[in-house]
């Protein structure tokens, strides 16, 4: 598999009244090419703070402080971290691109579908303005829409949701980026509007090889789009592997209680059974529990094992990574 | 069932006017709801499932009196709600209350939770005294599972959950027969979400609630509801016993919804069936069949006239004219017959 993207402890604080607060903590993943990682946990633990490090979109310092790596690989690879921000803007957008939940924050109100595509060419390609407009008639069609050269001249408060997270995807792939972040692309679409966009990136995963990190808090549209899956909760990266094996068997009781929080289709109308909870509440990151973050909140949480830092990574299959300190023993019980 | 419905909606429509007509020629409107004729049986709860814009909110408010329809009417518990003055109103709305997505947001951030709650008391004949309703408010806080030492804090102490739970103890301060729940689990985390869908089950069984589920996540309301009905711009396309529902959908677009819904269980690679197209607008709907311009089975007769919510079933009612076909269950599996059978 060739590597897209290394992510290697990547840490993130923000300052907020004088003290420095820290959002993500010793965060390292990899992005391979035709490859789709996951990244999923509830709100507020920190998925979006990652994708906005990598892309060098939080505040400047001293309101915000990144720490770590993040090595694009292949034609002038560099760590994302640590060049300067003019490189950095030639590398966004060209070799590696993103996609917000809500298209309508990151579309430009004023401009054209048609003149906010070509600028995206234009400004990483020096390609003549009819080139571009080609291009960028051409990159419509491939996202679906409808009669594409009448819709370069909309403008998006005149498109569906659907359509205008089309139009973002359009102009996330304008350059076939190496590297794709999508950040709860559809979590504000409709189902089968969801299916459509879904399909529509696989299917250009599929043709460009492009490698992807998908943002999400739905186990569900895990299953259906990511190869791999990191599980994060406060900040840290709880529990990664393979998707169909952390589906099948969750080993950190955070995962496995997510999990079976949510309604199933498959057990719809069969009487009302109770669904399993997790009590309490995402920590606040200013106050973070000492230990594993989630202890408590967690049912199996053993005082003197799982208050006392440090909890270590460790890897219980070689594709497998855990972050419990009673992932073993609670293992060998499920058996 | 003999009984007679908690709530029946007959022939309920809404269409709100968005442009002056010409002389001549009538202004344009949006048909919200078209026509909706359902029965919410006493004691059971009714989920009420489509995409955005559908007209979900437009029923739920059609359904609380809220609005007066642009025809049709709604009967609660046997009375025609749109035949009373806004004074003989007044007692069947203490027996109907709501809950909304965030029941906080449109609350006065000075009030504490035990003024909030005490509001739908105070103007009650007789009137609550302040005692009795403070007595009332950690009853019901109680109910949904806080302590009593929350009726002296403000809205903004609160986590979302806990503000769901709020107003739900808000909405039961009346000992309403009816509640009308839009989108009360939409924007909480997935742990917090189950959370309050057990209480509002538990709340239902307790308190004999009849209840008016709407949201568009089809799991969750194949989790709470007795029965289900499918919306589709403007009308019911789809009602039925949940689990028969699920298991045997007869119309094209609540299979096309099944089966685009993202499910975790692993190994079960479910048929996808992707949909063209966007929801067509509801100013100008297209004739015959709502869905005929994104359906995978629309034959040239499904343009003529409107397929009528029929009988499919015991207590399963479909619109669709292609009763012939075989369609997926939510587990995503279906015969070859149905495949066979299927143009395109
Ligand atoms: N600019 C900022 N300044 C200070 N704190 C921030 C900033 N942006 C985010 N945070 C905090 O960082 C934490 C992680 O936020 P983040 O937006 O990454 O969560 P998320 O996992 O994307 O959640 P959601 O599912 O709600 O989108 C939160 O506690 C948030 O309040
Ligand atoms: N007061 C109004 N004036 C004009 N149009 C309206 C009004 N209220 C609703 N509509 C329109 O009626 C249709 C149905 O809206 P409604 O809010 O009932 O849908 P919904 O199914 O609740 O959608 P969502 O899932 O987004 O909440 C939409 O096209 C909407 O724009
Ligand atoms: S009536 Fe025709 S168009 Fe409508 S859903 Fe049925 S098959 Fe499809
Ligand atoms: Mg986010
Ligand atoms: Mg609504």
């Amino acid at each position: 598999m060739t590597e897209r993207l290394r992510v290697q402890d990547l840490s993130v604080h923000f300052r907020s009244e004088r003290r420095e607060v820290q959002v993500v903590h010793d965060l390292s993943f990899t992005l391979e090419a035709g490859r789709t990682l996951a990244l999923v946990g509830e709100s507020g633990s920190g998925k979006s703070v990652t994708s906005l490090a990598l892309m060098g979109l939080l505040p400047p310092p001293p309101q915000s402080r990144t720490t770590g790596s993040a090595l694009l690989e292949g034609r002038d690879g560099a760590d994302l971290l640590g060049i300067p921000e003019s490189r950095r803007r030639r590398l966004r957008g060209d070799r590696i691109a993103m996609i917000f939940q809500e298209p309508l924050t990151s579309l430009n109100p004023v401009h054209s579908v048609g003149a906010q595509l070509v600028e995206a060419i234009r400004s990483h390609r020096s390609v003549s303005r009819r080139a571009a407009w080609d291009r960028a008639e051409e990159l419509l069609d491939e996202v679906g829409i409808p009669e594409p050269a009448a819709r370069l001249a909309s403008f998006p408060h005149e498109l569906s949701g659907g359509m205008r997270q089309r139009v973002m995807i359009a102009i996330a792939l304008a350059l076939e980026p190496d590297v794709l972040i999508a950040d709860e692309p559809t979590t504000a679409l409709d189902v089968t509007v969801q299916a459509q966009i879904l399909d529509l990136l696989r299917r250009v995963q599929e043709r460009t090889g492009m490698a992807m990190l998908f943002i999400t808090h739905d186990f569900g549209v895990v299953a259906d789009i990511a190869h791999r899956t990191v599980v994060m909760y406060a900040g840290r990266m709880v529990e990664a592997g393979p998707t169909e094996d952390i589906l099948r068997r969750p080993l950190m009781p955070y995962t496995s209680g997510l999990m079976a929080s949510v309604p199933l289709l498959e057990t719809a109308g069969t009487g009302r059974s109770e669904l399993a909870t997790i009590d309490g509440f995402v920590p606040d990151p200013a106050a973070p529990p000492a230990g594993c973050a989630f202890h408590p909140r967690c049912a199996h949480n053993r005082p003197g094992r799982c208050d006392v830092p440090p909890i270590a990574v460790e890897a219980p299959a070689p594709d497998r990574s855990i972050r419990c300190a009673r992932w073993r023993e609670l293992a060998e019980e499920v058996r | 069932m003999s009984e007679t419905p908690m709530i029946r909606t007959v022939d309920l429509a809404q269409h709100f006017p968005i442009r002056k007509g010409l002389p001549g020629r009538p202004g344009a409107v949006v048909r919200a709801i078209d026509g909706v004729s359902i029965d919410i049986p006493r004691r059971q709860v009714v989920g009420l499932v489509g995409e955005s814009g559908s007209g979900k909110s437009t029923f739920g408010r059609a359904v609380m009196a809220l609005d007066p329809p642009t025809s049709g009417r709604v009967e609660f518990d046997g009375t025609d709600l749109s035949q009373l003055s806004r004074a003989a109103l007044a007692p069947y709305r203490r027996r109907m209350q709501m809950v909304f997505q965030d029941p906080f947001s449109s609350l006065n951030p000075r009030m504490s939770v035990a003024e909030t709650l005490g509001m739908p008391l105070r103007f009650r004949e007789g009137g609550a005294g302040r005692s009795e309703r403070r007595d009332r408010a950690a009853e019901m806080l109680e109910m949904v599972g806080l302590p009593r030492s929350y009726l002296d804090r403000f809205p903004h102490e609160f986590s979302g959950g806990q503000r769901q739970r709020i107003g739900i103890a808000r909405a039961l301060m009346t000992s309403p027969d009816f509640l009308m729940a839009d989108e009360v689990v939409s924007a909480l985390d997935v742990s917090v979400q189950a959370q309050v869908l057990n209480l509002f089950a538990r709340l239902q069984r307790e308190m004999e609630l009849t209840m008016l589920f709407i949201t568009h996540d089809l799991a969750v309301v194949g989790h709470v509801s007795d029965i289900v009905a499918v919306m589709y711009l403007g009308r019911i396309v789809e009602i039925a016993p949940t689990r028969a529902l699920f298991s045997g959908p007869r119309h094209p677009y609540t299979e096309a919804l099944l089966s685009a819904a993202p499910s975790p269980v692993p190994g079960g690679a479910r048929k996808r069936i992707i949909l063209e197209g966007d929801v067509p607008s509801p100013v100008n709907p297209p004739s015959g069949c709502p869905f005929r311009t994104r359906c995978p089975y629309a034959i040239a007769a499904c343009a003529e006239d409107r397929p009528a919510l029929a009988a499919v079933g015991p207590d399963h009612r479909s619109a669709c004219i292609r009763t012939d076909l075989d369609l997926m269950p939510a587990t995503g599996r279906r015969t070859e017959a149905a495949l066979e059978g299927s143009p395109g």
